[in-house]
């Protein structure tokens, strides 16, 4: 478990960042939080030629409320983030689904950013940027360019970044007047990666319901005010179209059934 | 005999006892301050070098050739050894079992397990060493693998050693009492048929070997964490040609946790000598996490099929075990030992007369199986304790009643059990009391009817174990029959050593042949001690790194089997009252009093009758060392005695099979209350208590401190915890995300009890009591789940998913408008677990076109996804070099290429076969190509099955991945059959498949 050689260049500054991934190719990789990409080099399952280290950029190490959303940059941790006195009234949902996310000592490392950038199936940072209807900022030396969400993440691990392109920050929606957030997640121990996670956002005249763990990426889904059996069978409809597989974890039916469940406890918390 | 332990206040003073007190341990303060001396901490000789394995990716296959020319080119690589090397060096493992099978310190000729040893680089340092590895080229050819019992004695089943002729490697019977008569007789059979899975206790440090080969007059000289027994220090010498004199081992100061798995580093010191000897410098070997997990060890799978015959009343008079237990591609002491460290005491707590055993021990191609914490109990009790909840759900009798009708009786020990154990003491009905009194049994029970009527899902669940201490060495000769016993030789017993020193000061000096792993030896040595010699603990120095060339052992050395309690810490008294007898002798004439009524107490030698005529302690002791001319007539100078126990009542098997198993047997009942989630399947623990006793108690606070870690080790086992593996013997559990232990947030507090019944037979009264939660945990949970779903069938772990299916809802079909989302594959492969992938591809260019360019060489390579070259190696078959990933993760596979089954334009098979530094690869699909207006439908059906380090570590992604790799494939090859068109997925836009198979799978 010792990774092969690699270089190591840490970027004093974004431009900098940049400017090294254009030279350095499709092998470079972004260090951040490292939280997900040392385990992987320590497996050797990935040869990066070079790791650009971007966690002491002070130009990239930022959170910020717009008034419109929280702007959080590609060296911010999660816990930066997530000790925000006021994070429960800016992006509620957030809130709720940092506690899921692994251990604090993790999330004291590892970046949102990161997170969203390497787009695992289970992780909930993609998954309330998706349900929120979040973007992405994607930096690269031709320029920057803005990706909604929804377009963002492409498959298991799989985005719409090139290789040249950093995540430089990524834009969660305030919480809105009238508007309901909920998270539910159910692993096998806590902090596990999810069997399934689910956010739910309800608004006056509609429900949206997000799925990760499930699918190679998070699903959203959005319906008007359904309740009772409706509700219940438009879920189980999300819950079978996600194309739950098994594993050795739990069964493709079983995720099927936490998604009813947790779908079903989520959207009644936004209500209530 | 039975008493309370009366609380000790920290305070108390000297008069009584240290021994009985929740002592603080000395270890504590190194081991919390980070000053521990872990065998990684420790400095090593200049010059050592680092080893890195190369080991199997294939659960079954024969090495063709292995090549470590650049390996060994590598700057900074010293030596690659393989099996060609030490063939001329050492010798197959000696095994309990007499059949015509070698295990090697390194693959010979054919691999039997992933993760299998096959060559070891030796550099200047791991991170060089585990380049030059990935750099070893093995060419395997794979062989049918066999992944589960119900395969291996199947009658088309792969022969794992052909020699042998059978998977089955052992077939034993054995009847005590008149168990036909009983069955015959009985008004009720009761019969279950229950699977104990493979699992592990996972310490946090893993094997770690520093070897030297000094010279052939010398030997070899190992540093290790070995754990014991040292009967297998035999093994080592007799695998490197050496007498035992010239193999040298040491342990380091403290061990990172052992939980028995490391017993298993015995065949690690081996391969560590050789690599030494082949490099010719030290060598250091620190077994990572994925390793550890792979390759090291785990416990043995069971399948057994248990019946009982019961009267009315629920009294059990005869108990009948079928069993075949999974020991792994080899046969690897000590096993088969898993099933016959149990063998004497099969029928548990219960006074059972009759008993029918059929052992057979089968070969899988799954790693070599061996000892873990509660060493062959587990798979014991969850046969029997969830008999015992079957016979009072079958006879309606609550579990208590049945439990009480069928105790051995608390007059009735030492009790002889029918298949020979010589259970030493016990009161099993207290203990029945304690948990029902004290433990609250009643208010649980109104927990339930409360839960229950709320439609909750609320259980109760029992569990009763005899906890085995103090291993006779000769049990495992149970496994011979009595004619090939005779002609070994008997063996039986279980030596202890201790050595009690007084250095020139004084000061007192402990040392034993124990290989502890942070239990607190040294803490209960010095309280032991100090008692005897009337010091404090603070004064006593006891060091427990064992030296087989200085120290005094014997063959049941070491640290397993619970033996410290009883053994280990009673060989420590007896060699303090030993040099407590010698000072008495020497102080008696200073004090004018005959020996006999010398008196050590309080740091003075005094006379009994007149404690004013008294000696400082150490002025005492010292003096001998610098006047030893004033000694006493007839006493021998030197303070330093050294005692040897081997328990009694330990005698090798009698002529028929009658074995006492071990020394001591401690006692745990356990009572657990669970609540199951109907909608997740959560299994949440709502109460748990657990009543032991283990004889004498030395220090309460360690007792607890271990009854905690086996609940906790118990409670994964329960329902976590499982090395998975593919129905390609692909391993499947290589990391901590994959192979789930509790942590502190899913273990919840326990109420602990204890009576104590002082054991006849140990020199302080003590038994072991650290497995017993081990063994009694997962039955009763399972029985607490049994009885809150009324199921009678429950395989462990209970993970969610398992539970939910036991609970058996209905689920709920999509709505009839909806697009049915393509079928799931249907499972490929034998055990279903192979990856499976089937779809459909739309393309704008024809039949013909597609086809084409699956022929052409030069198309195929754009097509194949990663593809570095494409050679040809014969008719419609390719070598390639192929980089596949997804996202950050990426591997570059070797492969084979090959078309087959040609129907043109209309159908082929592609089929692919890779090898890479993070393991093996195949898969093989029938594509079906059908005209559709312009253009074609491709169809695809593929199964893949990947195997090695991508499986252990990413079994989470593996399907996935595969699906990924598929979808590149097939979009660039209509991309590339169609010129600029490129393929029009069938059903979702960006469908689901996009990249990796390759990596993981379908190498295409």
């Amino acid at each position: 478990m010792k990774p092969q050689v690699f270089d190591y260049a840490r970027a004093e500054s974004a431009d900098e960042a940049v400017a090294l991934l254009a030279e350095a190719g499709e092998d470079a990789r972004i260090l951040a939080g490292g939280q997900s990409l040392m385990a992987v080099l320590n497996l050797r399952l990935a040869q990066p030629s070079v790791l650009i280290d971007i966690s002491r950029v002070p130009d990239l190490n930022y959170v910020r409320n717009d008034g419109k959303q929280l702007v959080i940059g590609a060296a911010a941790t999660q816990g930066s983030v997530e000790w925000r006195s006021q994070l429960a009234s800016e992006v509620p949902l957030l809130a709720q689904a940092f506690p899921h996310i692994s251990h604090f000592q993790i999330r004291n490392r590892g970046t949102v950013c990161g997170s969203i950038a390497h787009a695992d199936p289970s992780a909930e940072l993609p998954l309330a940027l998706a349900v929120l209807g979040g973007q992405v900022v994607l930096r690269s030396r031709r320029g920057r360019r803005v990706v909604e969400a929804s377009d963002f993440f492409q498959g298991m691990l799989m985005t719409a970044r090139a290789a040249d392109e950093l995540v430089e920050e990524v834009r969660y929606p305030l919480a809105q007047a009238g508007h309901r957030y909920a998270f539910e997640e159910f692993s096998g121990r806590h902090g596990d990666f999810a069997l399934a996670a689910v956010a739910a956002v309800v608004t006056p005249d509609s429900i949206r319901l997000a799925v990760g763990g499930v699918s190679d990426r998070p699903r959203v889904k959005t319906w008007g005010r359904v309740s009772g059996a409706d509700l219940d069978s438009a879920i189980n409809d999300f819950a079978w179209e996600l194309g739950a597989r098994d594993d050795h974890h739990a069964t493709g039916k079983y995720r099927r059934q936490l998604v009813r469940h947790l779908g079903r406890t989520a959207i009644e918390k936004a209500l209530a | 005999m039975e008493m309370k332990i009366p609380p000790v206040a920290p305070d108390q003073k000297q008069e009584t006892p240290f021994v009985g007190r929740p002592m603080q341990r000395i270890e504590d303060v190194s081991l919390l301050t980070g000053r521990g001396q872990y065998g990684d901490d420790v400095g090593v000789k200049p010059g050592t070098l680092h080893a890195a394995i190369v080991r199997s990716p294939h659960a079954h296959a024969t090495i063709d050739r292995i090549d470590v020319a650049r390996a060994e080119g590598m700057p900074g690589v010293r030596a690659v050894l393989t099996g060609a090397d030490i063939a001329g060096w050492s010798k197959p493992f000696v095994v309990g079992v007499k059949a015509p099978m070698e295990m090697w310190a390194l693959a010979m000729e054919r691999v039997r397990y992933v993760g299998e040893p096959v060559a070891v680089v030796v550099a200047e340092s791991r991170y060089l060493a585990e380049d030059a590895a990935d750099l070893v080229q093995v060419e395997y050819s794979s062989l049918p693998a066999v992944a589960t019992i119900d395969e291996a004695i199947g009658p088309d089943a792969a022969v794992l050693h052909e020699a042998v002729g059978s998977n089955v490697v052992s077939d034993r019977h054995f009847r005590y009492g008149d168990p036909e008569t009983a069955f015959a007789s009985a008004p009720h059979t009761v019969e279950l048929t229950v699977r104990y899975p493979r699992n592990s206790c996972t310490p946090i440090e893993g094997a770690i070997v520093v070897a030297d080969y000094l010279s052939p007059e010398e030997g070899y000289d190992v540093s290790s964490n070995f754990m014991g027994p040292f009967s297998l220090h035999t093994v080592m010498a007799l695998a490197l040609r050496v007498p035992g004199n010239k193999l040298r081992h040491r342990t380091f100061r403290d061990s990172g946790g052992s939980f028995g798995v490391k017993h298993a580093v015995f065949q690690y010191v081996v391969l560590m000598c050789l690599a030494s000897r082949k490099a010719g410098a030290p060598v250091k070997w620190v077994e990572d996490r994925l390793e550890h997990l792979t390759g090291l060890t785990s416990s043995t799978n069971r399948l057994s099929t248990i019946r009982a015959a019961v009267e009315a009343d629920g009294r059990i008079t005869a108990l009948a075990y079928d069993q075949f237990d999974d020991c792994g591609g080899y046969l690897r002491a000590p096993e088969p030992a898993t099933f016959y460290r149990m063998h004497g005491c099969l029928t548990g707590a219960y006074a059972i007369p009759n008993l029918l055993v059929r052992n057979r021990v089968v070969l899988t191609n799954k790693t070599p199986a061996g000892l873990v914490r509660g060493f062959g109990g587990p798979q014991v009790y969850f046969a029997l304790e969830r008999i015992m909840q079957r016979i009072s759900v079958e006879l309606n009798i609550e579990p208590v009643d049945v439990y009480r009708r069928n105790f051995i009786p608390a007059d009735a020990f030492p009790y002889k059990a029918a298949a020979g154990a010589l259970i030493d003491s016990g009161n099993y009905q207290r203990a029945l009391e304690v948990a029902s009194t004290e433990g609250g049994l009643a208010e649980l029970y109104a927990r339930r009817d409360k839960a229950r009527a709320e439609g909750r899902l609320f259980g109760i669940g029992f569990a009763a174990v005899v906890e085995p201490s103090i291993s006779n060495m000769g049990y495992i000769t149970t496994v011979l029959p009595k004619e090939e016993r005779a002609k070994a030789g008997p063996k039986n017993g279980a030596i202890a050593s201790a050595t009690v020193g007084i250095d020139p000061l004084g000061g007192v000096n402990v040392v034993i042949a124990s290989a502890p792993a942070g239990q607190g030896h040294r803490t209960v040595c010095a309280q032991v001690v100090a008692d005897v010699l009337g010091l404090h603990p603070d004064q006593i120095a006891v060091n427990v790194e064992f030296d087989t060339q200085k120290d005094a052992w014997s063959v049941a050395a070491g640290n397993y089997s619970s033996r410290f309690a009883g053994a280990v810490a009673g060989a420590v008294h007896l060699a303090a009252v030993k040099l407590r007898d010698k000072l008495a002798t020497i102080a008696a004439p200073q004090l004018g009093c005959e020996p006999a009524d010398v008196v050590l107490a309080g740091g003075k030698v005094h006379r009994k009758d007149d404690p004013s005529r008294s000696l400082p302690f150490l002025r005492m002791a010292a003096s001998p060392h610098w006047a030893p001319g004033l000694l006493p007539e007839g006493v021998e100078p030197g303070l330093r005695e050294t005692a040897f126990w081997s328990g009694s009542t330990l005698a090798a098997p009698d002529d028929e099979d009658r074995v006492n198993t071990s020394a001591a047997y401690g006692f745990a009942f356990d009572v657990c209350a669970v609540e199951v989630d109907r909608h997740t399947g959560r299994v949440r623990i709502d109460k748990y208590m657990t009543t032991h006793d283990a004889g004498k108690i030395l220090n309460p606070a360690l007792a607890d401190g271990q009854i905690r870690g086996a609940f906790a080790q118990g409670l994964g086992a329960a329902l976590m915890e499982e090395f998975r593996y593919g129905a390609d013997g692909s391993f499947q559990s290589g990391t901590y995300a994959d192979y789930l232990v509790p942590t502190t947030c899913e273990v919840p507090d326990i109420d602990i009890f204890h009576i104590e019944t002082p054991s006849p037979f140990t020199p302080l009264g003590a038994k072991g009591l650290g497995e017993a939660n081990n063994m009694s945990v997962p039955p009763c949970i399972g029985n607490a789940v049994a009885d809150a779903l009324g199921v009678a069938d429950l395989t462990l772990p209970l993970t969610p998913s398992k539970v939910m299916a036991l609970i058996g809802t209905d689920e709920p079909p999509p709505s009839a408008g909806m697009a049915q989302p393509a079928a799931a594959p249907a499972a490929a492969g034998k055990g279903g677990k192979a990856l499976a992938a089937r779809g459909e591809v739309v393309f704008d260019a024809s039949p013909e076109a597609v086809f084409k360019v699956l022929l052409d060489p030069v198309a195929l390579a754009k097509v194949i996804p990663g593809c570095n070259a494409l050679d040809p190696a014969g008719e419609n078959r390719y070598r390639a070099d192929v980089t596949v990933g997804v996202g950050m993760i990426k591997a570059r596979y070797s492969a084979e290429v090959e078309l087959s089954e040609l129907d043109p334009p209309r159908s082929l098979r592609l089929a692919g076969a890779g090898l890479s530094a993070v393991g093996s690869a195949r898969g093989s699909g029938l594509v079906t190509l059908e005209p559709q207006g312009t253009g074609t439908v491709l169809r695809y059906d593929y199964s893949a099955e990947v195997s090695g380090k991508v499986a252990a570590v990413g079994s989470r992604m593996l399907e996935g991945a595969a699906k990924i790799v598929l979808g590149q494939l097939f979009e660039q090859l209509g991309r590339e059959a169609g010129g600029t068109g490129g393929a029009r997925p069938a059903a979702a836009k960006r469908g689901w498949w996009h990249r990796l198979l390759a990596l993981f799978g379908v190498k295409a």
